[in-house]
């Protein structure tokens, strides 16, 4: 697509991407066992909201608004901050390749929210503990990447990102074994395949905090991010903090990341596809990249939930079904990058 | 106005990479750097760019040591060329030049009217603007160093220094690319750059600093410097330099390796 054309286009974009996403969450709110029209949705949601009566049953009310809005809502916020953190790691990192899970960061989160969960501390401990696990995860991707150099930086960020992340796994392997098998263990083996189902609107609440301090700064800080993805060198003479400009961008995809672990469990795969879909709608530049994403992966994130929970007898996990979109995806994207390279 | 080199000891901690280096280049002049692989070019440039702290001596940047203006004020005076490689995002030709206005900006805020206005002017400066939509991976590479030259106007720069903006450009490019570098004259800028062609320094420059082992082997204006003598002994081969008849009439100089070695 011509630049002209995307940023003049730009606009329309996320107005439509966000229709999209208020006619999925209406879809969304209003599927399921339970019959609820969309238009009762919008009454409960409006009444909700302004304070008054809706004029439903309670059932109607407490079905939309309990049940179905926490999940609802937890699955926006993680798919917007999991596509946040992937496009701003990619920017950072100067490599379409890399994304929270790649990079083993959504590893070092479920390492540290796992130990947090086997001690059985409250929701705020685990997501400290996650934001802890991703911190050590991406600090060592970082470190272990520039001591190896290699001729070839794009895919020595990838292999570490696995090696670390596999280390990470080891680590969750060995959570899992010494967890009480009754008890713990499914709770723990259910979360970390990524789930929806358990978000209570206390965890909703408790989430959307870290997750927007990590988002905030990061749309604030938008238009230098591009220069940001520059060498370092041209980076520096453009006159940007480098070191720190790009402390603050890992500090705050990495929140975003544990957060959304933390809630979620591990959800691959959103933070790599979503930015690469949001690229070619509205061209390179991360002003209008971020944006999008946020959008495009609050959207995708419970289109995914909303067809695992519904169009099968049994609930699949929306982990599992973000690999199904992903994995081909990147797949098509090595190739991408190396027939560029080559 | 100015960017001079006093008692210049430039490298890394752990290795100096040369010693007393004097430079100096002035507005409305383009100066050539010319040195053999690892002869400190690069290094010298990136000092010079404040990217490497100096190890003795200074750097004086419009009368102060570099190292006393902030990185911001310093990014609009002081511009840097790379080598054209490739980007990993593909930026249209306009938005990689609006990079350049980083500095003037706010750290929140977005591109405004005047800085478009510069980018844009920048473009027009280097003939490029009908390319201004183009996204960089589909522009030549001569397109793609002159891009990114206009970002350097963009900064509002008046001291601009280049890392061999023609190397892995073919010929046509190179003489493209260097026609535009003459062309800076015009801007009252301080042009600084690197190549590994004395020809290109024949072609384009006022001056030429020669650095061999990371010291400056001779210096001074451009017909003075290039000669068959020093060029021998910097690139540690016999070369000629020949004076060809030209269509345009002056006769031109260009550089030839004599065959065999030197003794």
């Amino acid at each position: 697509m011509r630049p002209a054309l995307a940023r003049a286009r730009f606009p329309l974009q996320l107005s439509a991407a966000c229709g999209v996403l208020v006619l999925l969450a209406l879809w969304s709110l209003a599927l399921g066992k339970f019959p609820v029209t969309p238009s009762e949705v919008a009454r409960a949601l409006w009444s909700a909201l302004s304070g008054g009566r809706s004029g439903l049953g309670e059932n109607v009310d407490a079905v939309v608004l309990l049940v179905r809005a926490p999940r609802v809502g937890a699955a926006l916020a993680v798919g917007a901050a999991l596509a946040a953190a992937g496009a701003s790691y990619q920017s950072l990192f100067k490599n379409p390749l890399v994304s929270p899970d790649i990079l083993g960061v959504t590893a070092g989160c479920a390492l540290g929210a796992g130990i947090a969960v086997l001690l059985a501390l409250p929701i705020g401990a685990i997501q400290a503990l996650a934001f802890a696990g991703g911190l050590v995860a991406v600090g060592l991707v970082v470190l272990v990447g520039t001591w190896v150099g290699g001729r070839d930086p794009l895919l020595t960020l990838v292999l570490t990102g696995v090696v670390v992340g596999s280390l990470f796994g080891a680590g969750i392997a060995l959570v899992k074994y010494v967890a009480d098998p009754y008890n713990q263990l499914p709770a723990i083996t259910f979360w970390l395949l990524g789930s929806f189902s358990g978000a209570s609107p206390a965890d909703l609440g408790a989430t959307l905090v870290p997750i927007a301090v990590g988002i905030v700064p990061l749309a604030l800080l938008r238009w230098r991010i591009d220069a940001l993805s520059l060498s370092e060198d041209e980076a520096r003479s453009l006159g940007l903090p480098v070191g720190l400009l790009r402390l603050v961008v890992i500090v705050c995809a990495t929140l975003a990341t544990a957060a959304s672990v933390a809630l979620a469990g591990a959800i691959g795969w959103v933070g790599l596809v979503i930015p690469h879909a949001a690229r070619l709608l509205a061209g390179a530049a991360f002003a209008r990249v971020l944006p999008l994403s946020l959008v495009l992966g609050a959207a995708f994130m419970l289109a995914v939930d909303t067809l695992c929970r519904s169009a099968f007898a049994t609930e699949i996990p929306p982990g599992v079904a973000t690999a199904f979109v992903g994995t081909p995806a990147f797949i098509a994207l090595l190739a991408l990058a190396f027939r560029r390279s080559a | 106005m100015s960017l001079a080199a006093r008692a210049l000891a430039y490298g890394f901690r752990d290795r100096t990479v040369g010693r007393g280096v004097e430079l100096a280049v002035a507005p409305g002049e383009v100066v050539c750097l010319l040195g053999p692989n690892g002869s400190g070019k690069t290094t010298l440039l990136r000092t010079l760019l404040g990217l490497l702290p100096a190890l003795e001596g200074a750097v004086m940047l419009d009368g102060r040591p570099l190292g006393e203006w902030t990185a911001r004020e310093r990014a609009t005076r002081l511009a840097y060329v790379p080598q054209a490689a490739e980007s990993y995002f593909d930026f249209s030709v306009l938005e990689m030049v609006e990079m350049g206005r980083t500095a003037h900006r706010g750290v929140f805020s977005r591109p405004g009217a005047r800085d478009l206005e510069r980018s844009r002017a920048a473009l027009e400066r280097l003939a490029i603007a009908p390319l201004a939509e183009r996204p960089i991976h589909r522009v030549s590479g001569g397109e793609r160093s002159l891009t990114l030259i206009a970002r350097a106007l963009a900064t509002e720069a008046k001291h601009i220094l280049m890392d061999e903006p023609t190397a892995s450009l073919d010929f046509g490019n190179q003489a493209l690319v260097l026609e535009e570098i003459a062309r800076l004259r015009g801007t009252g800028a301080a042009v600084l750059f690197s190549t590994h062609h004395p020809d290109h320094a024949l072609r384009i420059a006022d001056r030429v600093f020669m650095i061999r082992n990371g010291a400056i082997m001779s210096s001074g204006p451009t017909a003075g410097v290039v000669n068959s003598e020093n060029l021998s002994a910097l690139y540690g081969r016999a070369v000629e330099v020949a004076s060809v008849a030209s269509g345009q009439g002056t006769p031109r100089l260009v550089c030839v390796p004599s065959s065999g070695r030197q003794s």
